[in-house]
Formats: structure tokens, sequence, C-alpha cells
């Protein structure tokens, strides 16, 4: 009995130092998209290592969940830095003004390219994006050339262009939680979609509904946010086609190949240079006001900003980062030293 | 069949016995059959899962390490000869074993060459050679040797995760870099040793230097507070509902809601504990004190349960005796109730923390999901837990993350196992059957 009552007064003690704890913080605590956590993470841990300083607390929240945490307030409790695979909305910056959080640092980082890949032992597919759209969107115009939108009712890759191999439609991707599937949809299937001219003529709600929803019949699998689990199953699977980060079909090389979109490969230099189409900015952003506050922000910032991480030799790129031109890096450098205040 | 009171026909038991027999045998047999199939079916998935880890895991115990010949210039390392700690520390050791490679492979010259170079030995070569340095001052100005971590394509490589005959633009690793590799183990400059960092350190992006460590010290921190809370909280209400409740229409609702909270889903108390504990109280994101609340909450319904079967095993005659003699109430609970309800009790306990130390789904909601790679040293540090461990591995892209994965899937089992097998030894050991 005695020993239970010493547990309890234990436990109260825990909870008495608690609040001391809350009220600093010696950490930096970053949400945000997962495409950027891999990269994020590798340099927290340089930081980490190559100072003094405790190594930042990393969560992949998705791009939009990052928002939310980061524009809720300022204070130790709220992360001092979002990671996120597209740009800050408009909304998003007023939701933070609003709760407070008025200085926000803008950082671009590198690219991404988002992979259209399948197994090594398939055919190495050439595809379009109006391809893509016609092969997954869930309204599809009437093949008969009517200007009629249909159910999508393409079994194969030949049905949908007659140059493709005669596979069954089978393609595993992202849930729309992720931010891959927001950017997919975006530079793959909307930029396909209003490639045809009498639904790019369409009023803006109804081009965005007909571009943007994927289909439901099971061509279209949702295998989750685990880009591992894709190239596993493309591996046992050689007719499915799988979408994901550059990172994992450069690191997955040997297993998976990706399929040329509008006739560019999605090879390093190629996104770099913008030349292929399906890739998109990688963002983060800083609260202003914690620079100062929680320490070691400025130190990391400056880590990022070093040509030894996200140069072109960088060792970013060899977790597959694709690297800002020269120009470009030294705004976001300058971004960072100023600590510029983002206005949209 | 049914000529039961039939007038002509004498009833006659042992033949319908006789003539049911064999069907009734048959049945057993079949029935027999089914379990033990079963049985069979359940061993065999489970020993196909095993053999799954820990032939996919087993070889993360090693890990790939490369002698290196490296000169610490004290101009780079000490220039002013004072061996202060922070100028030894800020040091630019990735720098000296660059200049090692170099020196060991002097033929490369090109740029394009010298990068896929430096990309035999770990990024965190340079971070060991600290360590060195900063335990060995005196060695400073001498040329030492070190065996640092190689890098984890080499790794691969070394232990034939990769396939050499593969034409080389379908490899991560380069034939330039495997004639290197070969040249260094040639020299005996490269052997597989045993993969201490994997026990000692935190997580990592590099799986050379990742590690279970700090996983487990979040693991420690979070059930200690669940068993705290849980087992105090979970022995005191089983004593109050059995011994000290009468029984009536409020106690059974009691008693049902506790089985239904048996059977809520684990996420559920993570999205609870999110809103209270982290939004309403004000406490820290991803803190072993929040897992272990939101744990202590998941297991105490089992541990409840589990201590009132316990309660209820030990015999009335028990209590009768201990208040004839004149014991109050709660002498007889706590002096000789609780004591024999106590191994069971315990088993109960230690089951519910094996399920607590398996979970990873509430701490989502509660940002135990993290890149954590410092080791917590305290309740409120930030931490994560082994699953989730587990869990973030699988997704990393890197491949030798798969074989660590595995191997710290091994590890959680071993705890797993351990902690049943105690609560079997309790109970074989201190179980009364009365």
């Amino acid at each position: 009995m005695k020993r239970t009552v010493l547990l309890l007064a234990l436990t109260l003690m825990v909870w008495a130092i608690q609040p001391a704890s809350a009220a600093s913080r010696d950490y930096i605590t970053i949400v945000g998209s997962s495409t950027l956590y891999p990269f994020s993470t590798v340099v927290a841990e340089q930081f980490g290592r190559a100072t003094r300083f405790k190594t930042p607390k990393i969560e992949s929240t998705g791009s939009g969940g990052g928002m939310k945490l980061f524009c809720a307030g300022v204070g130790v409790e709220h992360p001092d830095i979002t990671n996120s695979s597209r740009r800050i909305k408009k909304s998003e910056l007023d939701s933070c003004h609003s709760n407070g959080v008025f200085h926000v640092v803008e950082v671009k980082v590198g690219y991404d390219g988002i992979a259209i890949a399948n197994s090594k032992e398939s055919t190495h597919m050439s595809l379009t994006r109006k391809d893509i759209f016609l092969a997954l969107a869930k309204h599809v115009p009437k093949p008969d050339g009517s200007q009629t939108l249909v159910l999508n009712p393409h079994e194969t890759w030949q049905d949908v262009n007659p140059t493709l191999p005669d596979l069954k439609i089978e393609v595993l991707g992202p849930p729309p939680t992720s931010g891959t599937r927001d950017a997919f949809v975006e530079l793959a299937m909307e930029a396909g979609c209003e490639q045809i001219d009498w639904i790019k003529a369409m009023d803006d709600r109804d081009r965005k509904a007909t571009c943007r929803t994927m289909r439901e019949d099971g061509a279209y699998v949702e295998a989750g946010e685990n880009d591992n689990l894709i190239v596993q199953k493309l591996e046992s699977n050689p007719n499915a086609l799988g979408i994901f980060g550059f990172s994992f079909l450069d690191q997955n090389a040997d297993k998976v190949q990706g399929s040329l979109v509008d006739g560019v490969a999605p090879e390093f230099e190629e996104i770099a240079s913008g030349a292929y189409p399906v890739s998109r900015s990688l963002y983060f952003y800083v609260k202003g006001a914690h620079v100062g506050s929680v320490p070691g922000i400025a130190e990391f910032l400056a880590e990022w900003a070093r040509e030894g991480t996200w140069g072109d030799e960088g060792y970013l790129t060899d977790k597959g980062l694709i690297p800002m031109p020269a120009g470009e890096r030294d705004e976001f450098a300058a971004a960072i030293r100023n600590l510029t205040n983002l206005k949209l | 069949m049914n000529n039961r009171g039939g007038a002509d026909m004498p009833v006659d038991t042992t033949q319908i016995i006789k003539r049911t027999l064999a069907r009734r045998y048959r049945r057993e047999a079949r029935f027999r059959r089914m379990g033990l199939f079963a049985v069979v079916l359940g061993l065999a998935f489970l020993s196909l899962l095993l053999f799954s880890i820990v032939s996919k895991g087993y070889t993360a115990f090693w890990q790939t390490f490369v002698l290196m010949d490296v000169h610490l210039d004290a101009g780079v390392i000490d220039p002013e000869g004072t061996l202060d700690q922070e100028v030894m520390f800020a040091a630019d050791y990735g720098g000296m074993i660059k200049a090692s490679l170099r020196d060991t492979f002097p033929e490369v010259t090109q740029r394009r060459e010298k990068r896929d170079l430096y990309r035999l030995v770990s990024s965190g070569a340079g971070f060991y050679l600290r360590e060195e340095v900063l335990q060995n001052p005196d060695a400073i100005g001498k040329t030492i040797q070190i065996w640092v971590p190689a890098d984890d394509d080499v790794d691969m490589l070394m232990k034939g995760h990769f396939d050499r005959d593969k034409p080389e633009e379908d490899r991560r690793i380069k034939d330039q870099q495997i004639a290197w590799v070969d040249r260094l183990v040639d020299q005996n400059r490269i052997e597989l040793r045993f993969n201490t960092t994997f026990f000692t350190a935190g997580d990592s992006r590099e799986p050379e230097l990742a590690g279970i460590w700090a996983a487990v010290c979040g693991s420690f921190f979070t059930l200690v507070i669940t068993l705290l809370l849980a087992f105090t909280m979970g022995v005191a209400t089983a004593v109050y509902l059995e011994e000290f409740t009468p029984k009536n229409r409020w106690t059974d609702l009691i008693e049902v809601n506790i089985n239904n909270l048996a059977a809520v889903p684990s996420i559920v108390y993570g999205l609870l504990g999110l809103a209270v504990f982290i939004n309403f109280f004000g406490l820290p994101r991803s803190v072993p004190l929040v897992g272990g609340l939101v744990l202590a909450l998941m297991t105490l319904p089992t541990i409840i349960i589990a201590s009132r079967a316990a309660l209820k095993s030990v015999p009335p005659s028990i209590r009768d005796a201990a208040l004839g003699v004149g014991a109050s109430k709660t002498e007889m609970v706590f002096h000789h109730v609780l004591p024999q309800a106590m191994p069971g009790m315990l088993t109960g306990t230690i089951i519910g923390m094996a399920q607590a130390l398996g979970e990873s789904a509430p701490l989502l909601m509660i940002g135990m999901v993290a890149f954590i790679a410092d080791a917590p040293g305290g309740f409120t540090d930030p931490s994560t837990v082994l699953p989730v461990q587990i869990y973030l591995w699988a997704d990393s892209p890197e491949r030798a993350f798969v074989e660590r994965t595995s191997a710290a899937i091994m590890i959680l089992l071993a705890f797993l196992f351990s902690m049943n097998g105690l609560a079997v030894l309790l109970r074989k050991r201190f179980e009364r059957r009365w």
C-alpha cells in the first residue's frame, strides 16, 4: 500500500514538472509535407550532428495539415517550420495572420519529379499527359469524337491511344490526402485534360470537376502513402504502373523504370531543367517570431542554404532532390539571411 | 429411425447405438482433424512470418566497415594548439576522410569520379573520426587507423543484396565503385563487423548510422507512465468494484462500459489524447508523458477485467475467515484477498503492457510518429517508440532500411516474447488453485 502511494506521488511529481518544461523548448519543431520529409530529416540530422544544438523534431503531417498546425499561433507549443510540397495559399496565409503569425519566411528548396513507373520486366511506356488523363479520369470524352462526357470506357492502354501496348490499365497511386496526388492531378491530369479544346472552354467549376476526378472502377488503385509498398507491388505485378516521387525511382532503379511523359524521361537533368512536365517546387515556411526565441533556427536555416546541402552536388541530391538553378538559390539564401516576410 | 413406441418392434437401444456409432466416431475424428488443421495452419503462418522477418533481417546485425589511414592535421583540427573542445568539435573531419580516400586511390582525379569515391564511406564517417579525436587529443598531428562505416550501398553490395551481373545503369552502385570495393577487400581494408551502432544510436536517415536506442528509451519512458497509471488505477478500480460496491443496476452499467472500452479501437484513444491532453491541458506534442497517458487509458480496461477475474477466483472462505477473526473489510481485502489475487493481476498487467508496447496507431495522433534522432532523457523530451520506428523505416526509400526494419521487428518481438513469457512464468509459479 505504501508503495502504491509512493508511485502515485511520483506520477503527480511528473505532472508538476510539466509546466516548467513546456514554457521553453530547446529543439526546433518541424511539421508538414511527406514529400519533403526525407530531405528535411537529412538536413536536420546533419545539423544535429555537426552542431551542439539538438536535432530538430520532424513530423510528417502532409502539406495541408502542416499549414494548419503552423498557422495556429506563435509560441513554443506551435511548430517553428512547416514543409510544403506546394506554395502556401492566400487563404492559409490569411489564417496565419489572423492567429498572430505575421512574420512568415518563404524558402524554396528545390524540385521534385513525379514518376509514372512500371516493373523493368514490362514494356517501357511512353505516355502523353493526354493519355494519362484519358486513362485515369472518371469521365472522358466519348471515344466516337462527339463532345459529350461518358464514364471512362477505356480498359487497356491501347483503347486510350493505339500506339500504346495492349495492357490492362492498372495504376497504383497515392490517396487524396497526399501532396503527391494533388500535384499529380494538377500537373498531369489537368494539363492533359486541357489539351482537349472543348473541355478547356467549359466553365471553371465543370472543367475542374472533369479534369480532377479520378476513376473509381478499379483501374486506379489508391495504394496508400507508402511509396515503398507501391514499388514492391509493381515488382510482383508487371502489368501495373505506379505513381510516386522521383527519390523512390532513383533508389529503385534496378527494379522499376520511369515512363516517358510527353517524350521526356523522369531523369535528374530533365527535371532540373524543367523539361519533364510532371514536376513541382518544394518549399518550407519559417515562423519569423520564433527565430531567436527557439535556439538554433538561424543556424538550421544556414545549414539548408549551404552549397554542400542544396547545391548542384550537395548531399540532398544524393537523396533525390532536384536542385534549383544557382540564381534561384542565391535569391532564397538572401531570403533566409534577411528573413524576408512573405507577401502574397 | 423413429420406431420408438411402435408396439410391434421392441425398442433396442443397443441396436440404435450400434447403428449410429460409426457416424459418431467419424464426427469426432473429423472434429479432431479440423482442430489439428487449425493449429497447424496457425503455426505455419507464424513460422512463415518469423522466417520472412529473420531471413530478411539477420544481416542487419552486421555492418560493413572500412579501415582508413587518416592524417589528423593539427592545422585543421586545432590551429591554435589550445586543445579547446569547441574548436576541435567544429573542425572539418569529413574533409580529412575525403583526403584519406584520395590518398588510398591516388589515380582518381576527376571531379565526378571523386564524388563517386567519397560515396564509398558513410557521410557520417567524419563524426566517428571526431569522437575518436575528442577522446584522444594526443593523436592530433599523427596518422591514425580508424574503422568507419561504409556507405549503405557498399554495405548492400558486400552483403550480396545488389546483383553485380546486372547492367551498370540498373544498379545503385557503379562498376568503378565495385572495382574500388574489390581492391579494398584485397587489401583487407573492408570487413563485416558486429553492428553496435544499431543498438546504441538513435534514428538516422543514413541506414548505416541508424539505431533503435532512442526508440527503446522512448518505449521505456512511455511504458513507465503507462504502468504507473494503468496498474494503480486498474487495481484500485477492480478492488473497489469487486469487493466494496453493492451489486445493482449502476455497477452493471459500469461493468458493461468497461467491457466496451476494452473493445474500442486504439486510434480512438489517440484522438482522445490529442483533444484532452494536448489541446485542452496544453501538454507538449510527441512526448512519452502524453504517449503513456494515452496508452494507460487503452490498457486500463484490460487490467481491470483481468484483476476482477483474479479477485473472483479467491475463494469466499478466505474472506469469511478473515472477517470471522475480526478483520475490518479493508484489512480483509488488503491483507488476505489482494495478495492471493496479485499473481493474476500482474499477469493481466504484463499482457496489457505488451499490448501497449506494440501499439503505434494512437501515437500517430499525438505526434510521436516523427523523425527524432536524439534519445530522450526524460518524460517530456520528444521521443518515438519501437513500433513507430519500424513504421518509419519501412517507409524509407533507402534499400538498406529493409533489413533494418526486419531487425527492429525482431527486437520488438523479443521484448514481447519475454514479457509474455514472464506472464506465463508468474502464473505458473505463484497462481494457486483452490
